[in-house]
């Protein structure tokens, strides 16, 4: 009898892993093909960044080698990218022409920089950080030029920001926020990492709008220029002010889309035979875009694609860390604070380390943790589980271990 | 001047035993101090507290300048001294005038040389006409004057310090010398070492270091001495160990004494006093079979509302065996100040005249007013307590107070500080501005203070020392008995116009020789010495009359006694209970005593971190079964209040004391203890005779302290003058206090509780005020009113602020101590841990002072089997001065 055919688009770490679930739940159950766009096999995006900054090869960061899909029969298609979704015929289309019939898909498309339309930005030498290909241009650049620009002080540019500084060149940071990464850190631990990194060696420009970017007789990017008139050599231009999902394959085959595919907690998308995880999809309104999630998304999707039904992803806790070496930063949840929260914080000014905890009543509700982030496992289970930290509170910034030890009161 | 080091031989300024000191120094700047050799009080000792002489009373904590404010609301300004001195005469003068002499007093102190003592009795007396010059000696010796006078029929010591070598039997009783005359205590030590068949007895309510040297500890009710030494002659004389042919030739009275004992059987004394009838039998058996029995007493008997009777039911034993007059043996009452004998030779107490006469004797005042060359002298006058309540009844309207602080000594001191802010003009002459006292001075005039004047003193065995001045005063300070003069000078003008001086002294040394004439031919007679004689043969103990080529080490030795028929007198006053028993609703007795390392109002020794080693801070003793009774543990904070007023401290288990009973020492006052220190819970009432109040016994109450909101702080490189803005910030919390800390490093602390957090803005205050600037290791928890931060520098702790929550003050205290870098997670110094992971808590405190040795030290090494002579050699402690002795030993011996 003929195995159920699963077709997934796109090759990331997202996907992936929903496969190795399935395997992992019913390894024979369907016929497996895989479409992706890069020439590369399954790797760690996340590790670009080392890679980037010298402290890693890209050998080192492929997850799972060609002979892993042959192993599991698995049929690969690199470098092709999908160019169309039959969803009446059940088959994808790719752009050779290749086409794969399906009674399962799934969508891993995930996501691309969002580089806005500044004058300049089709120059050479401009280029987002996303795969393997951005970190080679960079690369490149790092070794031909002096002076990088990173437009959006976020994780994403920070990261390259920090790669490109290893990698000799004069950097700058150019950022919108009045601090950095504001949308994961509070002022003050984003002012407390501006310092570390400057005492890196790398520039920043907060509050700051790029204007557009100038090029030399060769088309190659020479400077960026600020709104307030100044301007900024650089002859490698990184931006990193967001990422867009891949969602326009599922829109033009007629599924629903807002800001990524949107699917339910079973991560199927309006045609239940559809899947889609990772960057490209929208659960409950969020994109999420770190690896955690993501990987808590594969687990339910394979245990329906396996027909188990179990499982709901109801959403995660987004948190936050910077794979930047030395720099030790975690936020999750309601960090800034707000509205019926109260906070607890920590400053050693010292050691570099500052934390803060967000309670609403006796709840964790967020936490911001800056040059230590030991106990941001514990932080994120309280947050997650909402348990009550009343009976521990005094104890709760110095982490688990105290938290449960007994105390001698000598008072 | 010279910056060449040099030495000065003069004496401690503590108390009684009035040891020889050497400063050293360099003509400018005390540098340092050793025992004097030649001195026969200590021959070259001294104790933890002599021997830090030199770190106490740096510049900052002096009065440098007269200071004079013109209404109570204002502050003082500087002036001079023609300024300040016209200003005081032109107020005294006024006073006079409108209300009579009477309404201007004296009260001056124990520490005064005998010259300053002199002037100012001469001053009151001679000059204004009024009787009310009393001194602080009237809480610390005036039982024993009557004691002395109305059994022997002189104010004399009989004994010398050799007796306490030379005795076979030494009965201390309500004395605890190992702390507060350690020298004394010393030779006692030595003593029994050589000779360990020598007895030992003291007795004491509380189980002191002194027992450490007994043999014998009768722990009595507190009060009841009276009963016990009437119970020890009965025995006594049932056993016919008495002697009866002394007591024939040499006393009078002994058959009412007689019948008197008889109600004494040990059956009902050991039910009075608390004690077993065997403890009674071993003390009599002691006493009635000893070749020669001494005894000590101090402030137990004395600060007491039977304190006369105390005395000389004490002095009763010695004239019931005839011991007394020989080598060895005698009531050898202890003196608390170094002067406190020199008060008395120079007469000024409110009842007394020079030359131990009486202000209520006629033929005395006639004579005196002849020598002196005025009409007529006034009668007694009012004794401290009596003259503190003629202020606050607006009776005394002019107060002139020198170098004592009743507003942290005197018992009742809500009442005090109310008098002293009525009284409409307050002189504080002090040599240190910090005292509580200073706080009330219209007019604050700088004295010069130890190591920085000269003149006499007299110290508990009659020995007269040459005080000896080893620098000039600092800014404006000027000798004490110069002070007095200069305003009198000043006072005559106004008072006695165109007649001639009597305040014509240009040093102290005209004042000595106008003062020993009148000593002649009386029991004190010291008319033989001079301050040539005295530099020339060293310190005399008189009698020394003229022409004399010694003194007298012993009294009596011709069992010829200073009363109209020669003989002593027996006594026989029945014991009669203490003024306030502990019944409901204040159940409780509160007895209060000395630290080792603190002396009297800590004026002086408040000034130097290093005497705060061995006690850091106020607490409340109490038996450790009483502790568990009331459901408290150590450090819980507890209200104490007695009738007249309460305060907030912590509690320390103490199984020395009796259960029901509670002990504090007597040291803090407002300044380190929030709520007018101990003396706002003592007791004012006194003995008829010496009209010496009952400080050592009051009633109180006990109830928890609910302030959960606790604060501590210490702060390395400030100090005490950070006090003053500190006070108006710690107004709203029931519990403050605070002290200093350290050595070479010294920081201020601060312990405090309320009931509720203060807003964040007072925290913020207080880190100002601390001098707490960024960077700042900070934990903020405001909704639960927590908030500590911490300073490191160099890796080092040096600023502790923990509010709300203080679990781990002690061992922050002790990493601060330690002075080395951090080595624990510097998050950890923030948690609420009263000790990092793998590391005992440890409530540290230094045992021995003089080498640094601490209590955590101590125990570690008797953990590794040492025993004292090892720890001796091991650690050094109990090497230097040896007033840690007494301690190391209790601690080698507790199980």
């Amino acid at each position: 009898m003929n195995r159920p055919r699963l077709v997934m688009v796109g090759n990331g770490m997202a996907g992936v892993r929903t496969l190795e679930e399935l395997l992992g739940l019913a390894p024979d159950l369907y016929d497996i093909q895989v479409f992706g766009a890069e020439p590369h096999p399954n790797y760690n995006r996340i590790l670009l960044t080392p890679v980037l900054a010298g402290e890693q090869q890209l050998e080192d960061i492929v997850l799972n080698d060609f002979d892993w899909y042959r192993q599991n029969g698995i049929r690969l298609h690199a470098g092709r990218s999908v160019v169309r979704i039959d969803r009446a015929r059940r088959l994808v289309i790719a752009d050779d022409g290749t086409e794969a019939v399906y009674d399962r898909l799934l969508l891993a498309t995930g996501s691309r920089p969002c580089i806005p339309p500044l004058p300049g930005h089709e120059l050479h030498g401009v280029t987002g950080y996303r795969d393997i290909a951005d970190t080679h241009t960079m690369l490149e650049a790092a070794e031909r030029y002096r002076h990088a620009v990173v437009i959006g002080g976020g994780l994403l540019g920070l990261e390259a920001a920090n790669g490109l500084r290893q990698r000799g060149m004069q950097v700058t940071v150019v950022h919108r926020g009045d601090w950095l990464l504001e949308r994961q850190l509070d002022r003050e631990a984003g002012t407390l990492l501006q310092q570390t990194l400057e005492a890196r060696g790398l520039g920043f420009r907060l509050a700051a709008h790029t204007e557009r970017l100038l090029g030399d007789k060769n088309g190659r990017v020479r400077a960026v220029c600020l709104r307030d008139g100044t301007q900024l050599a650089a002859e490698l231009v990184v931006v990193a002010t967001g990422i867009r999902p891949n969602s326009e394959l599922a829109e033009a085959a007629g599924l629903p889309c807002r800001r990524g595919i949107l699917v339910s907690d079973t991560l199927q998308t309006y045609d239940p035979r559809i899947y889609a995880v990772g960057e490209c999809a929208s659960h409950r309104g969020i994109s999420y875009g770190l690896v955690a999630p993501l990987f808590e998304q594969a687990r339910v999707c394979a245990t329906h694609l396996a027909r188990l039904g179990i499982g709901r992803y109801t959403g995660s806790l987004l948190s936050t860390r910077l794979k930047v070496s030395g720099i030790d930063l975690y936020s999750a949840g309601e960090y800034a604070g707000g509205e019926g929260t109260r906070s607890i914080l920590l400053r050693d000014p010292v050691g570099g380390v500052y934390r803060k905890l967000v309670l609403r009543a006796d709840r964790l509700v967020g936490a911001c943790l800056y040059g230590d982030s030991s106990d941001s496992g514990w932080y994120q289970r309280l947050i997650r589980e909402g348990a009550s930290i009343a009976g521990f509170r005094d104890r709760l910034m110095f982490g688990e271990a105290l938290a449960h030890r007994e105390i001698h009161h000598v008072e | 001047m010279s910056s060449e080091r040099r030495t000065t031989a003069s004496t401690c300024c503590y108390c009684g035993v009035g040891c020889g000191v050497l400063i050293e120094h360099d003509g400018s700047r005390i540098l340092g101090v050793r025992g004097d050799p030649e001195h026969p009080a200590n021959l070259g000792r001294l104790c933890s507290k002599g021997a830090s002489l030199h770190l106490t009373g740096g510049l900052e904590h002096r009065a440098l300048h007269p200071q004079l404010r013109l209404g109570k609301t204002l502050g003082r300004t500087r002036t001079d001294w023609p300024s300040a001195l016209e200003h005081a005469a032109e107020r005294f003068t006024a006073t006079i005038r409108e209300h009579g002499p009477q309404s201007v007093a004296f009260y001056v102190s124990g520490q005064l040389l005998t010259e300053d003592y002199y002037a100012f009795n001469k001053l009151a007396r001679a000059l204004i006409g009024t009787p009310n010059i009393d001194s602080n000696s009237r809480l610390c010796m005036s039982s024993a004057v009557v004691g002395y006078k109305r059994s022997l029929g002189a104010d004399a010591p009989p004994c010398s310090y050799e007796d306490v070598e030379l005795a076979d039997c030494v009965l201390i009783i309500g004395a605890n010398p190992a702390f507060a005359h350690p020298v004394l205590f010393r030779r006692l030590e030595t003593a029994k070492a050589q000779r360990p068949q020598m007895r030992v007895i003291v007795v004491d309510p509380r189980r002191t270091d002194s027992c450490e040297l007994a043999d014998l500890h009768l722990a009595l009710q507190p009060g009841t001495d009276v009963a016990l030494l009437h119970g020890l002659l009965h025995i006594l004389l049932r056993d016919e160990r008495i002697d009866t042919a002394f007591i024939a030739e040499h006393t009078e009275g002994f058959a009412a004494l007689q019948s008197l004992v008889q109600e004494y059987p040990p059956e009902r004394v050991s039910q009075l006093c608390g004690l077993d009838m065997a403890q009674l039998e071993q003390a009599a058996h002691w006493i009635g079979t000893a070749t020669r029995f001494l005894s000590l007493w101090c402030m137990g008997l004395n600060q007491s509302s039977s304190g006369s009777a105390k005395n000389s039911a004490l002095i009763n034993l010695h004239l019931a065996t005839g011991q007394i007059g020989r080598p060895g043996a005698g009531p050898f009452s202890l003196t608390g100040q170094p002067n406190a004998m020199g008060g008395r030779e120079t007469g000024t107490l409110a009842n007394l005249l020079p030359g131990h006469r009486e202000a209520d004797n006629a033929e005395h005042r006639a004579e005196l007013a002849r020598y002196w060359g005025v009409d007529s002298l006034p009668g007694a006058g009012l004794s401290a307590v009596e003259l503190f309540e003629a202020v606050a009844e607006g009776r005394i309207r002019a107060l002139w107070i020198a170098c004592t602080n009743p507003a942290q000594s005197m018992p009742d001191q809500q009442r005090i500080h109310d008098a002293l802010a009525a009284c409409p003009f307050v002189v504080v002459q002090e040599a240190f501005a910090g005292t509580e006292t200073c706080a009330y001075a219209d007019l604050l005039l700088p004295a010069a203070s130890w190591g920085e004047k000269e003149g006499t003193v007299t110290n508990s065995e009659r020995r007269v020392s040459h005080v000896r001045k080893a620098v000039p005063p600092p800014g404006d300070a000027r000798p004490d008995w110069a002070i007095v003069c200069d305003f009198a000078r000043r006072l005559e003008q106004r008072l006695r116009p165109g007649l001639p001086s009597l305040f014509d002294f240009d040093s102290p040394q005209a004042l000595f020789q106008e003062f020993t004439p009148l000593t002649a031919g009386r029991d004190l007679d010291y008319a033989g010495l001079s301050y040539t004689l005295l530099d020339a043969l060293g310190p005399q103990q008189w009698p020394f009359p003229a022409g004399a080529r010694q003194g007298t080490p012993r009294l009596y030795s011709d069992r010829r006694f200073p009363t109209p028929s020669g003989r002593a007198r027996f006594i026989a006053e029945p014991y009669r209970a203490v003024l306030e028993m502990p019944e409901p609703p204040f159940p409780w007795l509160l007895n209060t005593g000395r630290l080792r390392d603190q002396w009297h109002g800590m004026s002086r020794t408040g000034t130097a971190a290093q005497a705060f080693g061995h006690a850091p801070e106020p607490l409340l003793g109490i038996h450790p079964d009483d502790l568990a009774n009331l459901g408290l543990h150590e450090g819980d904070l507890v209200r104490v209040s007695s009738r007249r007023g309460s305060l907030v401290l912590p509690v320390q288990g103490d199984a020395g004391l009796r259960p029901g009973h509670t002990w504090l020492p007597m040291h803090w006052g407002d300044r380190f203890l929030r709520g007018l220190g101990t003396n706002v819970l003592t007791q004012p009432g006194f003995d008829p005779l010496s009209r010496q109040p009952e400080l050592k016994l009051s009633g109180v109450a006990l109830e928890p302290a609910d302030l959960p909101w606790r604060l501590f702080a210490l702060v390395e490189g400030i100090g005490l003058s950070h006090l003053d803005a500190l006070r108006p910030l710690l107004v709203e919390f029931p519990y403050v206090s605070l002290g200093l800390l350290g050595r070479e490093r010294t920081a201020l602390v601060i312990r405090a509780a309320r009931a509720e957090a203060p807003p964040q803005s007072w925290l913020m205050q207080l880190d100002r005020t601390l001098a707490l600037h960024e960077p700042l290791l900070a934990y903020e928890d405001p909704e639960a009113g927590i908030s500590k931060r911490l300073r490191l520098e160099q890796g080092r702790l040096t600023a502790v602020r923990l509010a709300g929550e203080v679990l781990a003050r002690d061992w922050l205290m002790q990493v601060w101590r330690e002075g080395q870098p951090v080595d624990v997670p510097h998050q950890q110094l923030l948690a609420p841990l009263a000790a990092p992971e793998g590391r005992q808590a440890a409530t540290d405190r230094l045992v021995c002072n003089c080498l640094n040795v601490s209590a955590s030290a101590i125990l570690a090494g008797l953990q590794q089997g040492l025993d004292l002579s090892a720890l001796q050699r091991e650690l050094r402690c109990g090497t230097q001065c040896g007033s840690c002795l007494p301690e190391i030993r209790r601690m080698v011996s507790a199980p």
